[in-house]
């Protein structure tokens, strides 16, 4: 098994973080290697920004995501900046509240992707009180949809990860994204 | 007890630099090395050592150098343009036997270049970047584990053999995430004080050997200069002898070790009519590219350089003896390639894959590489 | 004839005698006072270590019996400030020229007046490149001829005392070669203060600065220092005008403040349950005799 995974969002929304949460879940509360890479620089700075992680049994060699299996995405501008080299038959994972979804039919259609909503970020400032944990909600519906890793080890990576005093918010966040993802495709 | 840590290679390298026993930092920010020197201020203190921001990257290395003849195993982080400050006083620190570590995050290069992007194009600076004739060890990581090993490893070659030891890694190894694993059993190489007699001479040495290093405020009372000095460690800059014994042996204790020193993973290379060689991020690409070869029953092999500096001539002739053909991918426009070829153009065809602009190479690439003969 | 032996001979390494220094120079009389100050302080020798850069005056550490590290060209402060730091316990006096310390050197000055470190930088300011060989300097004064300067300088000199008060030191003093007793005193209070300390000694450069600028003998120069020193106290009440090319003298700054390791260990024992003495010597595997 491996899984090359993308993660995008506008800076400030925590791909980041929810890179390395998937990252740590995957190596070192269940048995997977893992490799966690963000991009860097000026697109770091409040635009478009992704976080990369590739998950696999075996030992990971090449680092990079190249044709991701699994891609997620908080923000249509990121979606479009960074969906065209998804492989086919992947995963896609989106906000629903955050994207514009006539813009995807055709690369849904075309890739034969296997195609889920979840309003993550509209979630997090409803039931939850506060957008700072949409990221952790996208990463319930993305562990829902896709089954990669443990429930119970993505758990201790986010009680591992998120500041004192917010685990179980976080938790609660993780719960709920599991809860609202929907199966479109 | 053996721990585990997902973390970014910058901050492998500062576990590294603390477990192998340093207690003094001092560096200046710079893209893409900033994290390792964050990570020190962080714990350093926690550690009861210390950790300096300084006004640049020359006193950074002033300053290491100093604390070095205090007593402290020290470390400074950089990328090309700091490094490029830092020249003259490696050459100092090579020429007075100064013990330390320099971790270069290398980024797109020259100048100011691709601050946020990778690259390997510092590995002839580290080689020749300070004048005169002198000898530095460098090792390459490729993982964020090999981060924190070799960092360690650094440690303990600083140590042993009184020298700058360089840790090239490069913006994607510093950035990434791994798991790392600490094992409790490390080894750690401490300092062996010398013996104070009466007419003491801090730069006796054996034949290609390096003297015990004395510290500062301890009654050795030392000078210690970079003009050429005789053994007591006075200026003798007019004697063409004393110079002459001096370099030659500040260079011959590393060139002489070069088996001791270096290390070098190879695989499939006994049938292989193509090895690639690579050092650093490239050799990821590279394992997963001959996987791929192997599986469809194409001979070729690799060979891993983890120590660049002293080059490994001898084990590479003896590893690549067969081989026809060597492959040899880059982050630069050509560096090592010149070397490989000087140490194998005789008995193979050796070819440079550059690749810069601030990506590795893919497994691709370096399969159709292998494939075009 | 009896010998008469210098009463600070013990100080120094006898076997690298003759020094460098030509004749005249004022080197000789800086390094009685940097000992006269170190004797009458409540500092021991034996725990005096030296650093400098290049220049003449760097070469002074390498003639005093004690560790000494001779560095880089206007890097002997970032030198210090890292010796210091790996083991605080020593005392350690910086030697530097007006070309080592405040041009190349110029913003590690600064910096390390501004951390406020326990270091006690003694700044011989002959007002030219002698190493070299009689090349304009930061301090020479306007008109000075040099020979990188053969028309005469045209820049306004750096002065010194004022630049390391306004950049943090907790002490500044000036004196010239010719006030010994002043100098060895201010090296000595320089020493007791902890925090950053600069002793600007005026002094004389009788082979270069002199030769290019009609003072030919050590004499002189003397004489042209001591006609032109004000004490910083009669300075006060005179117009910049009366002031030019004059040598101010006195005690420009004596104020101490939190000093840079003092801090450091401060935030260490909130931080930490080690000592950061226990670093001491951590190389060697902790402390050695």
């Amino acid at each position: 098994m491996k899984e090359d995974i993308r993660v995008a969002g506008l800076g400030g929304q925590g791909v980041i973080m929810l890179g390395i949460v998937l990252g740590k879940a995957a190596s070192l509360y269940a048995d997977f290697n893992a490799v966690q890479t963000q991009s860097y620089g000026p697109e770091a700075r409040g635009g478009a920004s992704r976080a990369e992680v590739i998950i696999s049994d075996e030992e990971i060699d090449y680092p990079k995501v190249e044709n991701p299996d699994i891609f997620t995405s908080m923000s249509h501008e990121a979606l479009m900046k960074y969906i065209s080299d998804i492989k086919q038959g992947a995963y896609l994972i989106v906000d629903s509240g955050m994207i514009d979804e006539t813009e995807i039919q055709d690369i849904i259609k075309e890739k034969n992707l296997k195609y889920y909503t979840t309003p993550a970020t509209q979630t997090a400032e409803e039931k939850l009180g506060t957008k700072i944990v949409a990221n952790i909600v996208m990463l319930g519906s993305l562990i829902k949809a896709t089954n990669i890793i443990p429930v119970e080890a993505v758990k201790q990576a986010i009680k591992d990860s998120v500041p004192n005093g917010t685990e179980d918010k976080n938790i609660q966040a993780f719960q709920e994204g599991m809860n609202i993802v929907q199966k479109k495709i | 007890m053996t721990e585990e840590y997902f973390v970014q290679g910058n901050e492998a390298c500062a576990l590294g630099a603390i477990k192998a026993g340093c207690r003094f930092f001092a560096g200046y920010p710079i893209t893409p090395s900033t994290e390792i020197a964050e990570l020190m201020s962080q714990k350093l203190p926690k550690e009861g050592g210390r950790f300096i921001q300084m006004e640049d990257e020359i006193s950074a290395i002033g300053a290491i150098i100093g604390a070095s003849w205090g007593g402290q195993k020290v470390v400074t982080a950089t990328s090309g343009p700091g490094l490029s400050l830092m020249q003259e006083n490696i050459g100092y620190a090579a020429m007075t036997e100064t013990p330390l570590v320099i971790i270069d995050m290398q980024r797109g290069s020259p100048s100011t270049g691709q601050p946020t992007k990778s690259g390997q194009g510092d590995m002839m600076q580290i080689r020749w970047g300070s004048h005169g004739d002198y000898e530095i060890i460098a090792l390459a990581p490729s993982s964020v584990q090999e981060c924190f090993d070799y960092t360690v490893k650094a440690f303990n070659l600083a140590e042993k053999y009184r020298v700058p030891v360089f840790v090239m890694a490069d913006e994607i190894v510093g950035h990434m995430r791994e798991k790392i694993t600490i094992p409790d059993d490390i080894e750690i190489i401490t300092r062996q004080a010398p013996e104070k007699t009466e007419d003491y001479k801090p730069y006796e040495a054996p034949c290609n050997g390096t003297p015990a290093m004395p510290p500062f405020a301890q009654g050795y009372n030392v000078h210690i200069t970079g003009l050429t000095h005789n053994t007591k460690g006075y200026p003798d800059a007019d004697d063409p002898k004393v110079h002459e014994t001096l370099v030659t042996r500040l260079c011959n204790k590393i060139l002489k070790n070069t088996d001791e020193i270096t290390e070098i993973k190879s695989k499939y290379t006994e049938d292989a009519e193509t090895i690639v060689i690579s050092y650093g991020v490239p050799s990821r690409s590279v394992t997963t590219a001959i996987k791929q070869a192997r599986k469809d029953d194409i001979k070729v092999g690799y060979i891993k350089l983890e120590t660049v500096w002293p080059f490994p001539e001898k084990q590479l002739q003896k590893i690549a003896k067969n081989a026809k053909r060597i492959l040899v991918p880059e982050m630069n426009l050509g560096q090592i390639y010149y070397e490989i070829d000087r140490v194998l153009g005789k008995t193979a065809k050796v070819e440079l894959m550059s690749k810069i602009g601030g990506q590795v190479h893919t497994p691709n690439e370096i399969l159709n590489k292998i494939m075009e003969d | 004839m009896t010998e008469h032996k210098n009463r600070f001979l013990k100080y120094l390494r006898e076997e690298r005698l003759p020094h460098i220094f030509c004749p005249g120079c004022g080197n000789g009389t800086t390094i009685n006072t940097i000992l006269q100050g170190i004797n009458k302080s409540n500092k021991d020798f034996e725990n005096i270590t030296m650093v400098s850069g290049i220049g003449c005056s760097s070469r002074i550490p390498g003639y005093v019996k004690c560790d000494s590290l001779h560095t880089t060209h206007g890097r002997a402060l970032a030198y210090a400030t890292g010796l210091k730091a790996s083991n605080p316990k020593q005392d350690i006096i910086v030697v530097s020229g007006d070309g080592d310390g405040t041009s190349i050197g110029g913003n590690h000055l600064i910096h390390a007046a501004r951390r406020n470190i326990d270091l006690t930088l003694v700044c011989i300011n002959n007002d030219i490149y002698g190493m070299t060989g009689g090349q304009i300097s930061p301090t020479s004064p306007e008109g000075t001829k040099a020979t990188t300067a053969p028309y005469g300088s045209q820049d306004k000199p750096f002065n010194i005392a004022e630049i390391v008060k306004a950049a943090g030191a907790t002490y500044v003093a000036r004196w010239t070669t010719a006030q010994p007793v002043q100098l060895s005193k201010a090296i000595k209070e320089g020493l007791e203060n902890k925090g950053f300390s600069l002793i600007e000694v005026i002094s004389q450069c009788p082979t270069y600065f002199g030769r290019k600028n009609k003072l030919k003998t050590p004499t002189k120069m003397i004489q042209w220092m001591k006609e032109n020193t004000i004490p910083i106290q009669q300075a006060e009440n005179k117009t910049p005008e009366e002031l030019k090319d004059k040598i101010i003298t006195g005690t420009y700054i004596n104020q101490p403040r939190p000093e840079f390791i003092e801090n450091q260990d401060k935030l260490i024992r909130e931080v930490s349950t080690i000592d950061p003495d226990e670093n001491i010597r951590k190389a060697y595997g902790g402390n050695i005799e």
